[in-house]
């Protein structure tokens, strides 16, 4: 028996030894050195690979960082000024700090006050119901429904309202990486800045259409009339397409275009309730509105 | 290869066709056709003749656009379309009902070809003719035959698959010697012989007619089909007529083949012999739950709700409005928009019809690749594609699918195949539009 054994054992042995030998110097000579920042960094980010940072996935951010030896344009926003400090203590620079933003859904949903205007029973993607049509609502700007964004988000921080589909964003899981404002086919999500205590002031609709046509379309359109504008004491305003648009950089948060906006398009969230005499200018909030109060 | 046999549903094979009255207003898309827009030459406040041009194809794969109506332009705006979405359109208020003196607007069949090859072509680019079968695309392109590449073959297609639709079946029953003229005239444009006409059986009427017609008419061969949806579509017909398969990507040409709509036919004759743009066409109405089925010669830009109105509005349990056959035609959303050059009938759909069955999962059984005519393995795609692998869909050849339906069809587990087909598609052109 151990006549058939040993020399196997050892012809093998010996083919094995010398490959190692050859291994060990062609990983000598052709050794890829990589910075052992990479894999430092790496190990801080979150690792949730969204794509927020417009990278293809935190490993890559990682390679920009310790390439770059500096902050500069490079951002995660999945982990905000707390990971951005784990990571410049790791480069050896000062972290630097950036607002915080969080997504928001530009469509205040007032359609579904009135009844669907078709069924659709087709694939449940938001892009594909695009291709095809307006939607159930009859908007050909708004929000599908069908959940797009939820699916998007890695974060468990958009959840879809069980009664209308529509989606609503938690304030304080949303970390702003974007990705739910990728997959809108719409576009009607944008990631704008937190604000002092959440509070924010925008417009709450993405429709381009003439006054009377988005209006006819849904309740609390945006119909481009301008007032919101005209009484922004701080030009953070600016009307293009039949379609207001809040600067949230110049925003100061006084809420006057709130109660001047004819549809109640512009939506102020997060500030304490408003006193009696003023309400009644201001529209029923909506359910976008109330989710975020709870949260 | 594969192919499905849904319930025939040809309700309104007795109905003639009809006149369909003008209304106060029409809508012209400057779209209407596969392509680039048309770029509109009348203004607001000008006086229109039927028949005269008001938009102008200036892109290559375009077609001209003539007012379907005597009046003055009310507008150039943005109009929604059937699926709701805003497009630019021409306005015109109905006056009277005058044509261009350069129509012969008498019933005289006119059977003498005057015109030379390149002069038909022009003819068709002129009168603004794109194909009837739906996918509107511009006529004229299809003769003009790229270089190094032969034309052995004119088809004509009057299959008429899809179930409902009846109005190839009427134009060839009402208008038999101008279809034969219509396709002489195809013939000599393209420079070929003969011509075949492919009918489905089910049609024994417009086989015979159509028959009893070609005596008269040299080198045109009148081919009975096998019932089988969607036989059809262009590269099944041509494999049914010729044994031709067209490869994978290359057009009918490339085996020598240009095939034509029966009603595209019909239009070039009254284009080239009686100098009528395209203007009409003939429209199914029709619904298991109407009470009378029609087929109506239609002005474009006539609304769908001007024709639900003349029917006397729609049954109860309508579910779904389609543009088209069953199989593949759209679902109307928005009714007051216009019918286009290639709106083919007006499908109503009761609430039982349109249900979609519950979805349930895939077991592989292989049904939708027995069905699919292409032969292509849509659970395959749909796995790929739920799966965001859309490149791996396509190098098994998801952009060959002709969007027949027939998996979705017949998918036991009533996957939305063909949905995630089209989603797939869309994507994909739009990943190589980035590149």
């Amino acid at each position: 028996m151990t006549e058939f054994i040993l020399p196997a054992v050892l012809v093998l042995g010996i083919i094995g030894a010398i490959f190692g030998i050859l291994l060990y110097f062609i990983a000598q000579k052709f050794k890829v050195v990589e910075d052992p920042k990479i894999d430092e960094i790496a190990d801080v980010l979150p690792g949730a690979n969204c794509g927020g940072c417009g990278k293809a996935g935190c490993r890559a951010l990682a390679e920009a960082f310790a390439k770059q030896g500096n902050m500069e344009g490079l951002r995660c926003p999945a982990g905000g000024d707390e990971v951005a400090a784990k990571v410049a203590a790791i480069l050896g620079i000062e972290a630097s700090t950036a607002e915080p933003q969080v997504a928001v859904i530009r469509c205040s949903i007032g359609c579904t006050a009135s009844e669907p205007k078709s069924k659709y029973q087709g694939m449940q993607s938001c892009a594909f119901a695009n291709s095809l049509y307006v939607g159930e609502s009859g908007c050909a700007y708004g929000c599908l429904g069908l959940g797009d964004c939820y699916k998007a988000c890695q974060f468990d921080a958009i959840k879809l309202d069980p009664e209308t589909g529509f989606p609503i964003v938690d304030d304080d899981k949303c970390v702003g990486c974007g990705a739910c404002a990728q997959a809108c086919p719409r576009h009607v999500i944008e990631l704008r800045n937190k604000g002092p205590k959440k509070r924010r002031v925008y417009v709450s609709c993405v429709n381009k259409e003439k006054g009377a046509m988005a209006r006819k379309t849904c309740a609390n359109a945006c119909i481009g009339c301008g007032k919101c504008a005209k009484i922004c004491p701080f030009g953070a305003i600016t009307v293009e397409n039949n379609l207001a648009y809040i600067d949230y950089t110049k925003c100061k948060l006084c809420r006057k275009c709130e109660s001047e906006c004819p549809t109640g398009a512009i939506k102020a969230v997060n500030f304490p309730p408003k006193r009696e005499s003023q309400t009644s200018v201001v529209e029923q909030p909506t359910t976008v509105n109330n989710e975020n109060k709870e949260n | 290869m594969g192919g499905v046999h849904p319930e025939e549903n040809k309700l309104s094979t007795q109905a003639s066709i009809e006149v369909f009255p003008l209304p106060k207003q029409v809508t012209v898309f400057l779209n209407q056709h596969l392509g680039a827009p048309a770029t509109p030459i009348v203004e607001k406040g000008m006086a229109v003749k039927t028949g005269q041009l008001i938009a102008k194809a200036e892109a290559f794969v375009c077609a001209n656009i003539h007012s379907p109506v005597s009046g003055v332009v009310n507008k150039i705006d943005i109009v929604k379309d059937i699926f709701g979405y805003a497009k630019p359109a021409i306005i015109i208020d109905v006056e009277g009902d005058e044509w261009v003196d350069t129509v012969d607007l008498t019933p005289t069949i006119k059977s003498e070809i005057t015109l030379s090859k390149t002069e038909i072509v022009d003819k068709l680019k002129e009168m603004g003719i794109v194909g009837l079968g739906g996918a509107t695309f511009p006529t004229h392109i299809k003769y003009m035959i790229p270089e190094g590449k032969k034309a052995e073959y004119l088809i004509i297609n009057a299959v008429e698959c899809e179930p409902y639709l009846t109005s190839d079946h009427r134009v060839m029953l009402e208008h038999a010697e101008e279809i034969m003229i219509g396709v002489s005239i195809l013939r000599k444009a393209l420079g070929v012989e003969k011509a075949y006409i492919g009918i489905e059986n089910n049609k024994p009427e417009p086989i015979a007619k159509m028959r009893e017609m070609a005596e008269k008419f040299e080198g045109i061969i009148v081919e009975p089909l096998k019932v089988k949806y969607p036989q059809g579509a262009e590269k099944q017909l041509i494999k049914a007529i010729t044994g031709r398969s067209v490869p994978s990507g290359k057009l009918p040409i490339d085996v020598g083949c240009v095939v034509n709509n029966v009603g595209t036919a019909f239009a070039v004759y009254e284009a080239v012999q009686k100098n009528k743009p395209l203007v009409e066409n003939i429209m199914t109405v029709t619904g298991k739950s109407l009470a009378q089925q029609h087929n109506y010669q239609v002005r474009i830009g006539i609304s769908y709700a001007d024709i639900v109105n003349h029917i006397g509005g729609l049954p109860d349990d309508t579910a779904k409005l389609i543009s088209g056959g069953p199989m593949m035609g759209k679902a109307i959303v928005n009714l007051e928009a216009p019918t286009t050059k290639g709106a083919s009938s007006l499908l109503v759909i009761t609430d039982k019809e349109a249900e979609r069955a519950e979805e349930l999962d895939c077991i592989r059984c292989g049904k939708c690749m027995e069905a699919c005519p292409m032969g292509l393995e849509p659970y395959l795609f749909s796995a790929l594609i739920n799966n965001d692998k859309v490149q791996e869909a396509v190098d098994n050849h998801l952009m060959d699918c002709i969007e027949c339906g027939c998996c979705i069809f017949t998918c036991p587990a009533n996957k939305p195949l063909l949905d995630e087909i089209r989603f797939a598609k869309g994507k994909f052109r739009q990943m190589q539009q980035k590149k």
